[in-house]
């Protein structure tokens, strides 16, 4: 057995599986460190998939293999304005965030697949897709035995992700575009007594937050499944929090933390080539990245550091 | 009138709120290069004339003028503009950014699309030496002195090119020390050209360092004096309504039997390292024992041993000769002791209970309040009716939350539940902070009656005007021991001033190695 082989398709795997929870939970990030919780990752992965499935759907005999690019971009502008409605009822009418989000995570799998049926003539699911992204190979570099294979063959999009981690680092920690972002999530009236206007930033945060937890469900339907239906998602906008979480709320951390959720999922092929299906039903092994989560925010978090206002409402007339 | 300009002036300023007249009529003048203090008790309306002066509220009638010129100040960023900064109460702080990204903040300097964190660092070193406000501009705000963060405030506030600065109650939060070193600052600003008003209701401070004075009461501006023209009685005379005397009356203590014994307590702080060290001290029935010292000094960690909050590692704790030591906050109460916690909002009241459920949060599993499990809140809001009334706390109901009273008002309902248990001993943590000067009359004087019917009282406070008028003994504590215990009566702010800093040991202080 071929030990240098497994490895190597087991972080090439890792990277497919890991770049949607990479991109939902970066989406997170941005939400949550300005102060306004996300728990509508779930939904706004789902409207990025649908969104995603359905627009290349409609473009693909045209364009071919530009259509995933367009229904790509477009997911991420969907979920920006599918975001809004959060961002109104948690920041102009400080409702309370969870709630505002469970409702958002529920309108998406209702209008996801009822809208399905509608353009599928009453199938729950979109026909596969014929043009969905193919793995680039980075010239020269892929050529490295094993490693080559391993990260330097991926997806475009799993390229972008982890572009996007060091573009949300740089925006987060380097430009006063973060630093007012992160003021407004630690301490709002000090943003506001200093000019910053904490509405706004907010708004922006939760805008980003949905275009960019849609393109990570649109990873999925245009890569992984080739489809959308309405378990595309399955959880992982959940899972991406969890990675939010674990990550301590930056960048790289959640980048991590994902990577670290994505191999649970890619074990799954590597159950398969051992055999071990015969042993342990492969129920099991499907449940193994929801278990690990459950570990990991149960035990391995411990003191974590949430931004000071998180999930709390800025009111400018309280003294 | 003298030439010197006009930098601020409010003329006929009203600002309403539902149910009050906040500001009545407000006219304010302040000269240039002055330190103009804005006086009057909590509730007075100091606070929403400077919130109306930086931009947080708008005026309903009245104009403002600043450097003799009318404006219309909309947000605290017009303020800026116009050169005014405010140093907050609260402090509008960042915990987790450095003090460079906290002066910056909303003002960032640039190079390309990244924030020039260099050049920030260097332009607050410059300001800092400028005005002598030492800080480090690396740190953490989280990991700083309540003094050095105040100190962030003020450069904040210069970063942004302020001329007129409002300092908010800027003594609140200070140890002694630090208030020394702010009334320097405070010249140091006057000096590079400066205007600053500062709004207290401490006499002493503005006798120390202001020029002017305004006094408001109820909204309304009773008087505008010079400093030199005045003295601190008829100060206070003007902020309450009445003659308010600052000598506190009582007869000489009758001390009785030992109460509380302290014998050789050692403790663990919060850092990890020992904040008590062998302490003993003993409060007998009848007086009042003062602990005097420097904050961070093991206050608090005695407190907490005492009331059960925090185990000791060694030594033992004797209430009425009964061995209380590592017992349970609530067998510790139960058992006669009471206490007036320092922090009145984390640990003396839940915020969002009715005043009513507040008054028997310690009470509340007695049968008198509790009927075969279940709260009977006949009683309880008998009870809370009761103690509103006999301690005069103002507030609209006993449904009321603890979270809608003024300072003064829940510190007076926490002294009337804690009195009420009629405890052997009463420990008062710094029971009068951030109060007016009504207020502390008021609690000074419940203080005083415990200790007249027969009981011990344990007063720590940081204010050691307080701990000399009001004790009988006065232990000062340093570094977790007892460094001395002197009479209070023989005593001088000096004497305690050298002991507080480990200058010198008395006879009676615990532990002389």
């Amino acid at each position: 057995m071929d030990w240098g082989l497994i490895i190597s398709n087991l972080v090439h795997d890792t990277i497919v599986f890991s770049t949607a929870l990479i991109f939902a939970s970066l989406g997170g990030l941005y939400s949550e460190r300005s102060g306004v919780v996300n728990i509508a990752l779930e939904g706004m992965m789902i409207i990025g998939a649908f969104t995603g499935a359905v627009l290349t759907y409609a473009f693909q005999d045209s364009l071919g293999p530009l259509a995933p690019w367009i229904g790509f971009i477009l997911a991420g502008v969907a979920g920006a304005i599918f975001a809004l409605p959060h961002a109104v009822a948690s920041v102009t009418f400080k409702a309370d965030q969870t709630v505002s989000g469970v409702a958002l995570n529920f309108l998406a799998a209702g209008l996801s697949v009822y809208l399905t049926k509608i353009i599928f003539n009453g199938a729950g699911q979109t026909t596969t897709l014929s043009s969905v992204f193919t793995k680039w190979s980075i010239p020269v570099l892929h050529d490295i035995p094993y490693l080559g294979h391993a990260i330097f063959e991926a997806y475009p999009t799993s390229f972008l992700a982890f572009i996007a981690v060091f573009f949300t680092w740089y925006l987060i920690f380097k430009t006063p575009f973060g630093l007012r972002l992160r003021a407004v999530g630690e301490h709002p009236r000090a943003a506001d007594t200093v000019g910053i206007n904490v509405k706004k930033m907010r708004y922006t945060a939760v805008m980003i937050s949905g275009a960019l937890a849609a393109l990570g469900g649109a990873t999925i339907s245009l890569t992984t499944t080739s489809n959308f239906s309405h378990n595309t998602v399955s959880g992982q906008g959940f899972i991406a929090i969890a990675a939010l979480i674990f990550g301590k709320w930056h960048p790289a951390g959640a980048m991590g933390a994902a990577l670290f959720f994505g191999v649970a999922q890619a074990i799954k092929s590597l159950v398969q080539i051992f055999g071990l299906t015969k042993y342990i039903p492969t129920e099991f092994i499907f449940m193994l990245p929801y278990v690990l989560t459950i570990l990991v925010m149960a035990g391995l978090v411990g003191r974590s550091s949430a931004p000071a206002a998180l999930g709390k409402p800025y009111d400018t007339g309280s003294r | 009138m003298s030439s010197v300009k006009k930098v601020v002036e409010m003329r006929g300023i009203t600002k309403r709120f539902p149910g009050i007249v906040a500001n009545d009529n407000i006219t304010l003048s302040v000269k240039q290069g002055e330190i103009h203090a804005l006086l009057g008790e909590n509730g007075a309306g100091k606070s929403t004339l400077m919130n109306i002066l930086f931009g947080l509220y708008q005026p309903d009638e009245g104009e403002i003028l600043i450097n003799e010129k009318a404006v219309k100040i909309t947000s605290p960023n017009v303020a800026n503009e116009l050169g005014i900064g405010m140093v907050h109460q609260h402090f509008m702080l960042v915990e987790t950014f450095t003090v460079t990204e906290n002066i910056v903040l909303g003002n960032e300097p640039k190079n390309g699309l990244q924030i020039d964190i260099q050049s920030a660092e260097k332009a607050v070193e410059k300001l800092s030496n400028q005005y002598g406000l030492k800080v480090d501009p690396r740190a953490k705000i989280q990991d700083i002195s309540v003094g050095m963060q105040q100190r962030v405030e003020i450069l904040k506030t210069l970063y942004r090119g302020a001329d007129i600065l409002i300092f908010d109650e800027p003594t609140a939060v200070l140890t002694p020390q630090e208030i020394h070193e702010l009334i320097e600052i405070m010249h140091n600003l006057v000096k590079e050209g400066k205007t600053i008003i500062l709004i207290t209701h401490k006499l002493k401070e503005i006798m120390a360092v202001c020029n002017a004075c305004t006094i408001i009461r109820r909204g309304k501006v009773i008087d505008s004096v010079l400093i030199k023209d005045t003295n601190p009685d008829e100060l206070a005379a003007k902020m309450v309504g009445r003659e308010v005397s600052f000598h506190v009356d009582k007869i000489a203590a009758k001390p009785k039997e030992t109460i509380l014994a302290v014998e050789n307590v050692t403790a663990m702080g919060n850092r990890g390292v020992n904040a008590l060290n062998n302490l003993s001290l003993e409060v007998r029935a009848g007086e009042i024992l003062g602990i005097a010292g420097v904050d961070g000094n093991g206050q608090s960690e005695l407190i907490e041993v005492l009331t059960g909050l925090r185990k000791a590692t060694s030594g033992r704790v004797l209430l009425n000769g009964k061995e209380i030591t590592n017992e349970s906050p609530r067998s510790i109460s139960e058992s006669g002791l009471s206490h007036i916690p320092e922090d009145r909002h984390k640990r003396g009241l839940v915020l969002d209970f009715t005043m009513s459920e507040n008054m028997v949060l310690e009470t509340y599993f007695h049968p008198t309040f509790n009927k075969n499990g279940f709260l009977d809140y006949g009683a309880i809001d008998k009870h809370a009716a009761k103690l509103i009334e006999e301690f005069d706390v103002r507030t609209p109901s006993i449904y009321t939350p603890a979270r809608a009273l003024s300072g003064g008002n829940q510190q007076k309902a926490i002294i009337a539940r804690e009195v009420d248990k009629n405890p052997d001993l009463l420990i008062a943590a710094q029971p009068t902070r951030g109060l007016d000067v009504g207020a502390i009359e008021f609690i000074h004087r419940r203080l005083i009656e415990q200790r007249d019917n027969g009981k011990a009282v344990l007063l720590l406070s940081l204010e050691l005007d307080e701990i000399i008028n009001v004790s009988d003994r006065i232990a000062v504590i340093y570094e977790g021991s007892i460094v001395g215990i002197v009479d209070a009566k023989a005593t001088s702010e000096q004497e305690l001033g050298l002991m507080m800093s480990g200058g010198k040991r008395m006879p009676g202080g615990g532990n002389d190695e």
